[in-house]
């Protein structure tokens, strides 16, 4: 599975220099470009070459670690792109905690106390949750809690006079592993307001999820036993519903992780976050086709991973599945 | 007379919903005493589940209720027992199988997990113990290899095994009384004999009280002492598993006996009562059995015939018992004036 998947992505981020009408150098050099550069350009990246032998070249790359060259830092992708992934990891990371803990939860007191008045709000909530404009909350929290209550800061990764030494580019783990607990409370405390931004729609989903997977299993056949066995509400809800429950969710959950991996640009935008989705924003202005491609594979890579955690998690969970 | 573990009395159970309240139970009332097998039949539809769960207080609600009545066990009225209380109960001193065995066990939890959490329910006792005795019970069932079977799956065990598992599972705390809800009825027949055989062994060894729930009175003849005939959200007939077999009261229970298939005669069509059980409504008039009734006449249909006292502990609700006559009319003299 993993394999085909990502090859095909290859074919894909490889179609995008080559789909471009016109001829790729031209593109990137721009209207003005004399011929002479062109033809640097095109023998620098292979472009006179077939495209069988230029797929094999950049496959081969692709398997050194070899994302190519930025043509506007002239830096090894390879080596300028990791920070921003883990910028981007670590975002959605917290992002999905949010939604899961409190989309699961939501979802399963909901369904526990159907048409009670905490059902009502909560998917009142959610209902409005999914609808909400990402950069019209990231603003509303922005001023509320930074401007005017003054709690949480607004923008970035972390206080800038006061910088982290990084080791992985997770800000969290490299205070945590630097024994710096203050500096892991800063970077956390600038979490809180993008996580909970880019983590509202997906905790919407979740929680609707949540509510209408528990509802189905509440009615069936199992839970019925459990009851007849003289079970309390607690084991009923959380052991055996729960686990059923959660099957269908655990999709949703995989997806909507992927979604916020590829989709966070508004929200990295407006919180000044330095992911992956600016990364690859800012290339497009300038044309750094190589970046873009990177950008747009290191997303599907991590897209099929978690596919295949999401895989994983399912036989686990359940003892039917096995591949 | 032996004492009565379950006594129900005058039970409404009925049903809240868009299409109007539906008096599923209608005022149901059947008993059972220690060790002893009675059987409640019907076809499907004649609320014998409503009236099982409602004994658990496992009816859901919203839209269901108990509307009256009273369901006595060991003294107590379950009917007025909080939930907490009935927890107790439950699993513990009245357990319940059902009908699916393929279903009314949790598929992610292994048969070991789902025994041991019955037993620790209701007893203090430690997992490694716990272990030992759900080993035990599933040994009692006649279940192979115990021991590994212990650490399977649902999914991984046929049919009659799973329903073993259940009954195990309701053995586990020695109830006072087993409520099984057509327990073989998605059996095979030979699984079927089987799963009988050791649920009237249990009754046996154990003393334990059995209200067997069926639509087949082939396994009424098969291991019941008394039955109670239901139609339509009512009861309209009881009596022993002997009386109800050879002398028939109710015209319903003349037919469910004619549909039984017969040894004898092979080859035979089987007949079957023509129409279906009609959806229990709060005003109906007349006998809920008249329009598929080939005994009925013009009273029938205006007037609802109460449970006639035939006998000891022999009941008929048709207007062709008022007169407490042992034998109904023959079928020409049929039109009886009332
Ligand atoms: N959850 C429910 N909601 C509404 N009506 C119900 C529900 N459960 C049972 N009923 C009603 O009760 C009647 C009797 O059902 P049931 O006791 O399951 O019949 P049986 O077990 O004899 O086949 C059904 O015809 C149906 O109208
Ligand atoms: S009362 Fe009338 S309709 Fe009802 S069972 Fe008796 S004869 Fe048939
Ligand atoms: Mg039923």
């Amino acid at each position: 599975m993993l394999i085909p998947v990502l090859f095909g992505m290859t074919l894909i981020t490889f179609s995008i220099v080559h789909l471009i009408p016109g001829n790729p150098a031209q593109v990137i050099l721009g209207e003005t470009a004399t011929q002479e550069a062109i033809n640097n350009l095109e023998e620098n990246m292979g472009l006179n070459k077939p495209y069988f032998v230029q797929y094999g070249i950049y496959i081969q790359d692709l398997l050194q670690g070899d994302l190519g060259t930025s043509l506007r830092s002239k830096t090894d992708i390879a080596q300028e792109i990791w920070p921003y992934i883990a910028a981007t990891l670590e975002l959605t990371f917290f992002a999905m905690i949010f939604a899961v803990f409190v989309g699961t939860n939501a979802g399963i007191i909901s369904a526990w106390k159907q048409n009670s008045l905490f059902d009502y709000v909560a998917m009142l909530i959610a209902l409005v949750g999914v609808s909400m404009p990402i950069f019209w909350l990231g603003l509303m929290e922005q001023w509320v809690f930074s401007q005017e209550l003054g709690w949480l800061p607004a923008t970035g990764r972390e206080n800038s006079r006061d910088p982290i030494e990084p080791i992985t580019y997770f800000y969290v783990l490299d205070a945590l592993l630097q024994l710096d607990f203050s500096r892991a409370i800063t970077v956390l405390k600038h979490l809180i307001l993008p996580s909970i931004a880019l983590g509202t729609i997906p905790m919407a989903i979740i929680a609707r999820m949540t509510r209408s997977s528990m509802l189905e299993v509440m009615k069936s056949d199992y839970i019925r036993t459990v009851e007849a066995k003289g079970a309390g509400q607690f084991i009923i809800v959380y052991k055996h519903a729960l686990k059923n429950a959660v099957i269908p969710v655990l999709t949703v959950i995989g997806l909507q992780t992927g979604v916020l991996l590829g989709g966070a640009i508004l929200t990295e935008t407006i919180f000044g976050w330095p992911g992956i989705g600016r990364y690859v924003f800012d290339a497009i202005s300038f044309r750094d086709y190589p970046v873009i491609q990177s950008g747009i594979l290191v997303v599907a890579f991590f897209f099929v991973i978690i596919n295949l955690i999401v895989d994983l998690l399912y036989t686990y969970i359940d003892p039917r599945i096995k591949y | 007379m032996s004492k009565r573990v379950l006594d129900i009395n005058e039970l409404h159970t009925h049903f809240f919903t868009d299409k109007g309240e539906i008096p599923a139970v209608d005022g149901v009332s059947l008993n059972v005493s220690e060790g002893e097998i009675v059987g409640v039949v019907g076809e499907s539809g004649s609320g014998k589940s409503v009236t099982s769960l409602s004994v658990m207080q496992l009816i859901p609600n919203p839209p269901g209720k108990i509307v009256s009545g009273e369901i006595m066990f060991k003294g107590r009225d379950l009917v007025q027992t909080s939930l907490k209380q009935m927890k107790k109960i439950r699993g513990n001193e009245i357990a319940m199988i059902f009908q699916e065995p393929m279903t009314s066990l949790n598929p992610l939890f292994t048969i070991g997990n789902q025994l041991i959490e019955a037993i620790r329910i209701h007893n203090k006792m430690g997992k490694g113990e716990a272990r030992q005795k759900a080993v035990e019970l599933l040994e009692q069932v006649g279940i192979p290899r115990a021991n590994d079977i212990v650490d399977e799956y649902p999914h991984q065990l046929s049919g009659g095994m799973r329903q073993r598992v259940m009954i195990a599972m309701a053995m586990s705390c020695r109830p006072d009384l087993l409520i099984a809800d057509e327990p073989t009825t998605a059996l095979d027949v030979t699984i079927q004999a089987q799963i009988l055989d050791l649920m009237r062994q249990l009754n046996r060894d154990l003393n334990m009280a059995i209200l067997l729930i069926t639509h087949d009175l082939g396994v009424i003849a098969e291991i019941c002492d008394r039955v109670v005939v239901m139609y339509a959200g009512q009861v309209v007939e009881e009596g022993t598993t002997r009386e109800i077999l050879k002398d028939p009261q109710q015209p319903y229970t003349k037919g469910l006996i004619r549909s039984l298939p017969d040894m004898k005669a092979k080859n035979q069509k089987l007949y079957s009562i023509p129409g279906t059980v009609p959806k229990p409504k709060v005003d109906m008039v007349g006998c809920r059995f008249a329009p598929r009734c080939e005994y009925a006449f013009d009273r029938c249909f205006a007037e609802s015939p109460p449970l006639y006292h035939i006998g000891d502990n022999r009941t008929s609700r048709c207007f062709l018992n008022e007169r407490d006559q042992r034998e109904v009319a023959s079928h020409d003299e049929t039109v009886i004036k009332g």
